[in-house]
């Protein structure tokens, strides 16, 4: 392992939500570093825990027990105010189903984390203008979202993630709505961006583009039964 | 932290992107806000009426009825005719007492006025000048009644305007001769378009001096007397002497009833004051229905924005700002409603006081502010409550909120 600190250390995690009275572990104990500028996809089957890990990882859950260490910070014990920080600062998200704000146009929905962190105006231009020609938006910047298509929403959401230039991007499922061409073009940007230096965690029930990322890791019932970098975390199964 | 004119133009576009929930958002917030507003302005305009009623007759004036109103624990006058009438020469010897600047003894009754062929059924008031300016009687035209001692009659008159219309337009009236039953006067003045004043509608009413009047009604007695008291704090001990005075005349039984215009003022202000907090009282009430349906709204709203809170937080807002922005738009929505319902309110009593020129309709500023603040209140509230818990959340349960449906 290398010496420098890695960007995401996480030890001992559980996590465990009721469905009903049965309690379901959805993170079994689970333990796993990043270092930043890594590749990761998570695949499993359905119901595995993958999304809880995601989430957690991007500070929008917290895990019952256990460290979660982001950039050298141990985010358990922070406060909800203090991880909204993280999230505004390290990290980026895309969801499957694009969340984007229906009122909003492209470029608005683009620059609302800039809207959000109090940036002003000129600034949000000047920042927003490189990233919605690197997502090849420009004609499309003042659509509203159901008048776009669901790769150039997916594309919106992207740019959204990235506005903040996060270390870390979060995608679950992020082609999951989309065909294959757009999806493939979806993949096609996020590797570029990892390329440029974002650590990106892909979540995906696609082999093929889950087999492309350079580390693979596993779940199965909350647990990472594989992970391709360090074979000794779980059984080796391929 | 989100700059507030961007959180202005945030909560703008939510507002005019669910239009159908604004609407009745805002429906809701000013019907609740227009009845308060337009209920205390109602009340408040007839109780303003009333005063002003009252207030014609200054403060420094009292009255004398005959009777008496009140008995004071002794025995009520077993006499078989009952009380005695007030005559003009009680009434002049009133006028002697020291503190009494003026007396205008009244007789009022109804008499067919009659002009030629025309003729109809009137209002009489026999007066004397000193009513005029006790009264604040204003002429249109002509004079007033002459200075004449009371017991003197003369055969002239004041006559009111819709009196005017009827017996001559478009003749002249000045100068004229009227019937008043079987006497005859001539028309001196014409009184200025007053309106009502005291139940009496002066545009109807011939005004004659208080001697000829008891001829035409054949009375011994006077209806009333006003008092004009030099100063007002005179009215007491002058109310003492005055009843003296009079259970002299009377031999020794006061049969005579004092009345200062603000102790009956008084009275009806009470009754008015408790009506128009009765008014303000419903008015609340369909604030606070308001209020609720406002809070029913919000909730809807809330949980129908839960994905879109939760994503807020996921791009880093913090929960306090999330906060912030629901409660901020419930309130601005509110404000407007509650403006547009102050707003209509005003129209509406600004209508009424077309329609009823007599009555000054307008909301107490006490009831508009009240109602804003309420308003402005329940919005605050009722967002408050649910945003918050909304917000607390960890956003992955707000952002699932979502997917799952
Ligand atoms: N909010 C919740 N309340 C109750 N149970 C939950 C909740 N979120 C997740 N779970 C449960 O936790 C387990 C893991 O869920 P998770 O969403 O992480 O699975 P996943 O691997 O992402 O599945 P999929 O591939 O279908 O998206 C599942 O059994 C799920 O039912
Ligand atoms: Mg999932």
């Amino acid at each position: 392992m290398a010496a420098a600190e890695p960007l995401i250390r996480v030890a001992g995690v559980n996590k465990t939500f009721m469905l009903g009275d049965e309690p379901v572990h959805a993170l079994n104990n689970i333990g796993l570093t990043i270092r930043g500028g890594e590749y990761l996809s998570v695949m499993g089957p359905s119901g595995s825990g993958k999304s809880t890990l995601l989430n957690m990882l991007g500070l929008l859950d917290v895990p019952d027990n256990g460290q979660y260490w982001l950039a050298g910070a141990d985010t358990v014990p922070m406060t909800e105010e203090q991880r909204a920080v993280y999230r505004r600062e390290q990290i980026g998200f895309v969801f499957q189903s694009y969340h984007l704000i229906p009122r909003l146009t492209a470029a608005e929905n683009m620059e609302l984390p800039l809207t959000l962190a109090g940036i002003p105006p000129a600034e949000r231009k000047r920042r927003l203008a490189p990233v919605i020609s690197r997502l090849g938006l420009e004609s499309r910047a003042g659509h509203l979202p159901n008048q776009l298509s669901g790769g150039q929403r997916q594309r919106v959401a992207i740019g959204r993630a990235i506005i903040m230039k996060p270390n870390l991007l979060l995608a679950d499922e992020p082609t999951g709505n989309l065909d294959s061409q757009s999806g493939q073009e979806v993949v096609t940007l996020l590797e570029e961006l990892n390329a440029e230096g974002i650590t990106l965690i892909v979540v995906t029930h696609d082999s093929d583009m889950g087999g492309r990322a350079r580390r693979r890791i596993r779940m199965v019932d909350g647990v990472i039964v594989s992970d391709s970098d360090s074979p000794d975390s779980g059984s080796s199964a391929a | 932290m989100i700059r507030s004119d961007d959180q202005l133009r945030f909560t703008g576009r939510a507002l005019l992107r669910q239009r159908f929930r604004t609407l009745m958002q805002l429906i809701a917030m000013s019907i609740g806000v227009l009845a308060v507003v337009l209920l205390t302005g109602l009340g408040e305009g007839a109780r303003q009426y009333v005063l002003g009623e009252f207030s014609i007759l200054g403060k420094d004036i009292l009255l004398m009825l005959p009777g008496r109103k009140e008995t004071s624990g002794g025995m009520p006058p077993i006499t078989g005719e009952g009380t005695r009438d007030i005559t003009l020469q009680d009434a002049e010897a009133v006028l002697r007492l020291p503190d009494v600047e003026a007396v205008a003894p009244l007789v009022v009754g109804k008499a067919e006025i009659s002009r030629g062929a025309r003729n109809r059924e009137s209002l009489v008031i026999g007066a004397n000048q000193a009513f005029f300016r006790i009264r604040h009687v204003e002429l249109a035209r002509g004079q007033i009644l002459p200075e004449l001692p009371l017991e003197q009659t003369s055969p002239v008159c004041v006559i009111g305007e819709t009196l005017r219309q009827e017996l001559f337009a478009p003749q002249p009236a000045l100068g004229q001769w009227v019937g008043v039953d079987a006497y005859r006067c001539r028309v001196i003045g014409i009184l200025a378009d007053t309106g009502t004043g005291l139940g009496m509608n002066m545009n109807e009413a011939l005004i004659m001096p208080v001697a000829s009047s008891m001829q035409v009604f054949n009375t011994e007695g006077v209806f009333r007397v006003m008092i004009d008291v030099r100063s007002v704090l005179a009215m007491k001990s002058l109310t003492a002497s005055i009843e003296n005075l009079m259970r002299e005349r009377h031999d020794g039984q006061l049969d005579v009833t004092l009345i200062t215009p603000d102790s009956l003022l008084q009275a009806f202000d009470n009754i008015l004051a408790i009506l128009t907090f009765a008014i303000a009282g419903i008015g609340a009430v369909s604030l606070v229905v308001a209020g609720v349906l406002i809070m029913n709204m919000t909730l809807i709203t809330v949980s129908q924005r839960t994905a879109e809170i939760g994503l807020l937080k996921a791009l880093g807002a913090s929960s306090h700002e999330v906060r912030t922005l629901f409660v901020m738009e419930a309130v601005i929505l509110s404000l407007i409603g509650a403006v547009t319902g102050t707003a209509l309110a005003y129209v509406f009593l600004w209508l009424a006081r077309i329609k009823f020129p007599d009555i000054p309709f307008s909301a107490p500023l006490w009831a508009s502010l009240s109602a804003v603040l309420l308003a402005v209140l329940c919005g605050f509230l009722f967002s408050w409550l649910p945003a918050s818990r909304a917000a607390s959340q960890p956003p992955v349960m707000a952002l699932q909120n979502q997917s799952g449906k």
